[in-house]
């Protein structure tokens, strides 16, 4: 419990910090802590499998994707703008209003007042059994939804040839 | 606080720092970080009902999560060529700026 | 006797943890395998570092480091010594605590990565139930440090270097990955201790080892070119290329940091050679039934000191790719053919023992690998070298 809530605060404190701090670099390794933080809350709730490969996909791909783009869109020096712009306040007052009816809503509510039972079964082996039985055709939709998207990505971000 | 509540309390947090971050920050880079963070939140949900949960039905919460771990790689993935797309045509990734449709 | 000279290890850890009351029993045991990890890479880091200047040093038809100690075997010592008490210059530009962060967490990810190898039997810090998994997630980690240490740096050369190295990992995890899938497809689970364990036993007087199979011969190669790669190490080693970046991404860093970065780089070397042991080679297990009297992790570090060897060899010997070639090599050829192997480990696993079985596989990976090596080299024109003047 103790080393759940170390973790958790860790996870929130750089989550806060990759939305917040005003070096782009440092946001991007900002967020990368918090994706190793949230890894290390599925472990600590038996996930083993999908902790590890949040790592390797969130860490490995999706945080070193993050520093490329900024790189090459030259964000790495400081912005000088204010964090803040003047128009933008009331998106801040959105997410505190939603976070308070959310957890007014979880506190409240009878269903997540459960005590907890024993873990439930987490082999790889029955994960991989049920993807390729049960979710045979999601993994076939994400696999093509995956195709799809690298093709997109590489013809979106490919140098469009000069025009003579 | 159950442990259950005591997980959807920290994911609902993540969830407002996420929607904060995207509403309220001015660089298309910074907004795509704060959706990566709304989409985290609700990864953490999924584990912790699946832990919690009184009757977990076999794997379906940890099988969410890894489509949803496959399927945020790729959306991370098409808004940074986006991104860099955009970037090239205005020089800028500031998103008030990126307003008009001519380019 | 044999019995006990191999759980020799295991035996005295076990008495260690009974040694302490219950309660305190885990965070022993995690303690002793973290030391034991840290104690015994460290060593076999120093003892490769003078292999290295040895073997290297012989390739090129000299002497290589010979005056500390005899034969210069105390090389290492003063060479830690040296880096030890080296002045820590920090570029006024530089981020700080990235530039600090940034070799701790490439040391810390490369030890962490060892931790799910089977160093012997019965020998493993943990065994998770996806351990290979775990063992790609903390190298993903690598790519980030190296990242961190390339761009706190402020130096051009550096961010080049950061940039290079870090295209391509990505791109040689891609094959690294893949030709393991073969692995774990064929043995049905992610654990490297079952792994070994499948390995296990004799057909024949051959060995079950993977590596023994067409479809584990080729995933074995493409696994150890994709590690060649994704530990910087010749001649895949842009990153670092001394003649046109000069060192890449840790340009910027002396004295200790250094020391670590190049104690990160050879342990990173040692877990992808140790998982080529787990996946291909069989692991700890001995080669023929009668050696199975030597302890079993005796085999594992001998088959690791061979890879590493071949490390050696090979960067002895081939020049450095262009940028280009790397990239073409991974994308073009590497993945096809790891793909392919994939394939064919289903046909070797679904058909039945036999010279067939052999032949079929073999063929399938053979044909499409002078096919595609053909059409590459034909489009690229890159045929036999011809030399304008050298004759």
């Amino acid at each position: 419990m103790i080393l759940f809530g170390i973790t958790a605060l860790v996870m929130l404190a750089s989550s806060i910090a990759a939305v917040a701090l005003r070096n782009l670099v440092h946001c991007a390794l900002a967020v990368g802590l918090a994706f190793a933080g949230l890894a290390a809350l599925y472990l600590q709730l038996g996930a083993q499998f999908a902790g590890f490969a949040q790592v390797l996909v969130y860490l490995g791909a999706v945080a070193i994707l993050i520093v490329f783009a900024i790189l090459l869109t030259g964000g790495s020096e400081p912005q000088r703008e204010p964090l803040v712009s003047p128009g933008s306040w009331g998106g801040l007052v959105v997410a505190l209003g939603v976070f308070i009816v959310l957890a007014a809503v979880i506190l409240s509510s009878k269903s997540t007042a459960v005590p907890p039972g024993a873990p439930p079964p987490a082999s790889v082996r029955q994960l991989g059994e049920e993807l390729m039985t049960r979710y045979i055709l999601p993994l076939e939709v994400l696999g093509l939804l995956l195709t799809a998207a690298l093709i997109g990505a590489v013809i979106i971000a490919m140098r469009e040839p000069e025009p003579d | 606080m159950t442990p259950l509540q005591s997980c959807l309390i920290v994911s609902a947090l993540l969830f407002a720092i996420g929607l904060g971050g995207a509403l309220a920050r001015r660089n298309a880079i910074i907004v795509l970080i704060g959706i990566e963070l709304m989409l985290n939140a609700a990864n953490l949900n999924f584990i912790a009902f699946w832990r919690f949960a009184p009757h977990p039905p076999a794997q379906t919460g940890i099988v969410f999560v890894i489509f949803s771990i496959g399927i945020a790689a790729a959306e991370a993935a098409v808004g940074l060529a986006l991104i860099i797309a955009i970037y090239r045509h205005r020089r800028t990734t500031r998103l008030d700026q990126i307003n008009s449709m001519r380019g | 006797m044999a019995e006990g000279l191999d759980q020799v290890f295991v035996r005295l850890k076990q008495w260690l943890i009974g040694a302490v009351p219950g309660h305190w029993q885990p965070l022993v045991s995690a303690l002793i395998s973290v030391a034991a990890i840290l104690a015994v890479f460290a060593g076999l880091f120093a003892i490769t570092t003078v292999l290295e200047r040895k073997g290297l040093g012989r390739i090129q038809n000299r002497y290589g480091p010979n005056r500390v100690g005899p034969w210069g075997i105390l090389q290492p010592i003063a060479d830690g010594l040296k880096t030890l008490t080296k002045e820590d210059v920090v570029p006024s530009g530089a981020d700080r605590v990235v530039h600090f962060l940034a070799p701790l967490v490439l040391v810390v990810a490369a030890f962490l990565a060892l931790s799910v190898l089977p160093l012997g039997r019965n020998m493993v810090a943990v065994d998770f139930d996806s351990g290979v998994l775990f063992f790609f997630a903390v190298g993903a980690a690598t790519e980030l440090a190296v990242f961190m240490a390339g761009w706190s740096s402020r130096n051009k050369y550096s961010l080049l270097g950061a940039m290079r190295a870090i295209a391509q990992m990505i791109s040689y995890e891609v094959p690294l990955i893949l030709s393991a899938v073969a692995v774990l497809m064929y043995v049905g689970s992610l654990s490297t201790v079952q792994i070994v364990e499948a390995q296990g036993g004799y057909s024949g007087w051959l060995p079950r080892w993977h590596v023994l199979t067409p479809w584990g011969f080729a995933g074995f190669v493409l696994f150890m070119i994709a590690a060649a790669a994704e530990s910087n190490r010749s001649p895949f080693d842009l990153p670092e290329g001394e003649s046109e970046i000069i060192a890449g991404y840790y340009i910027e860093y002396s004295g200790f940091k250094f020391a670590l970065f190049f104690l990160g780089e050879y342990i990173g070397m040692f877990a992808v050679s140790g998982l080529a042991i787990t996946l291909f080679l069989g692991g700890w297990q001995a080669p023929l039934p009668f050696l199975e009297v030597v302890p079993s992790s005796l085999w594992f570090f001998g088959k690791l000191l061979a890879l590493i060897f071949v490390f050696i060899w090979v960067r002895g010997t081939l020049p450095r790719l262009r940028m280009d070639q790397l990239m073409n090599f991974a994308w073009k050829f590497m993945l096809p053919l790891a793909l392919l192997n994939i394939g064919v480990t289903g046909v070797w696993r679904f058909m039945e023992p036999g010279w067939p079985r052999w032949l079929v596989c073999a063929a399938l990976i053979v044909g499409p690998y002078v096919l595609l090596g053909r059409a590459l080299a034909e489009n690229q024109g890159l045929g036999r070298r011809t030399y304008k003047y050298g004759d």
